[in-house]
């Protein structure tokens, strides 16, 4: 099978379709991405989130003293 | 037989922490095979594939078009069956699941329309037309995104899962109509090309790139569809001992 175009610029134009078919690969793709980016980044997101609730937590406990009291719990979310 | 062990890895594949540590160790190769097969159908498709005898370059928007629209049509099953399942057998992660195939199937119902609209200007000289296939995708499209706004109407998180599952059941009868919609009315989109049965009509050289991005793009589907879930449970279970574990400080939650 042989690469269908003569050139890299016959490539871009698609013999006029260029505009169609890029606009259609271009979004597609970077929506495909965001499917991709968004969650990984959203997970990341709330284990750091998570990580600097329990950081603080384990501040004020340390702050009140071994035998005090535990705290109050986190607010519920 | 199915032996034990097999259905002791199963047993906990089914609850969300068991999902999480599962599918974790999956990703780089779903990833890689997805990454591998996408890009293999998309530079094949793009540059070595012969053009239309009618259509010309345009046709190549068929690389994304159709898996986007067959992935936009297998995703709405997947989050109906999960939705059943949830409300079956009331599993966390089948709820979980069910709620991440909402945007990811939304997504591709967009792109299928989006390239299709971009496909059918040069082809028919519009980008939009009311027929019944066209229609049925973008009442798919609303299908998906209302799933997931039923989500947020509820700040009961059992009612929420409920009403979605709902949603997503009814929904299944649009699914039959956008397959037979080329069929039963008349309609500017073409008749299928690939059938389950017998032969295609189009040229293996035209069809082999497409089949390579279809299974590119069931592969996507799989890895989006964990990630998604991924990020779900770890909100849900945000509170547990082994996600604040796995956020890495100190002393978890309860």
């Amino acid at each position: 099978m042989a690469f269908q175009f003569d050139s890299a610029r016959d490539f871009l134009i698609m013999s006029g379709h260029g505009p169609f078919v890029w606009a259609a690969y271009g979004v597609s793709l970077l929506v495909l991405i965001y499917l991709v980016a968004g969650p990984l980044l959203r997970a990341r997101a709330r284990l750091r989130e998570i990580r600097q609730q329990n950081a603080a937590q384990n501040r004020r406990r340390k702050t009140a003293g071994p035998d005090a009291a535990s705290d109050a719990p986190a607010a519920n979310r | 037989m199915v032996s034990s062990r097999f259905l002791q890895w199963f047993h906990r594949l089914g609850s969300p922490r068991g999902f999480y540590e599962i599918s974790g160790k999956w990703l780089p190769w779903l990833s890689l095979v997805t990454l591998v097969l996408v890009v293999t159908g998309l530079v094949w498709g793009l540059g070595y594939a012969p053009q239309d005898a009618k259509q010309g370059n345009s046709f190549r928007i068929i690389y994304i078009h159709v898996p986007a629209a067959f992935l936009a049509l297998a995703g709405y099953y997947v989050m109906a069956v999960a939705g059943a399942i949830g409300l079956i057998w009331r599993m966390k992660l089948s709820y979980m699941v069910m709620k991440a195939a909402a945007p990811l199937g939304a997504a591709l119902t967009f792109i299928s329309l989006f390239t299709g609209a971009l496909w059918g200007k040069p082809t028919w000289g519009t980008y939009w037309v009311w027929d019944a296939r066209i229609t049925s995708m973008l009442v798919l499209f609303f299908l998906y995104l209302g799933v997931l706004a039923l989500h947020y109407a509820y700040t009961n998180k059992d009612a929420a899962n409920k009403a979605a599952a709902v949603l997503a059941l009814v929904g299944t009868v649009n699914i039959p109509i956008i397959y037979k919609s080329v069929d039963w009315w008349y309609t500017l989109h073409q008749p299928a090309t690939i059938k389950l049965t017998g032969g295609t009509s189009m040229h293996p050289d035209m069809l082999q790139p497409l089949l390579v991005m279809i299974i590119g793009f069931y592969c996507f589907y799989v890895l989006s569809l964990v990630l998604f879930t991924r990020a779900e449970i770890l909100h849900r279970e945000r509170r547990t001992r082994w996600v604040g574990d796995l956020a890495g400080a100190g002393r978890g939650g309860n």
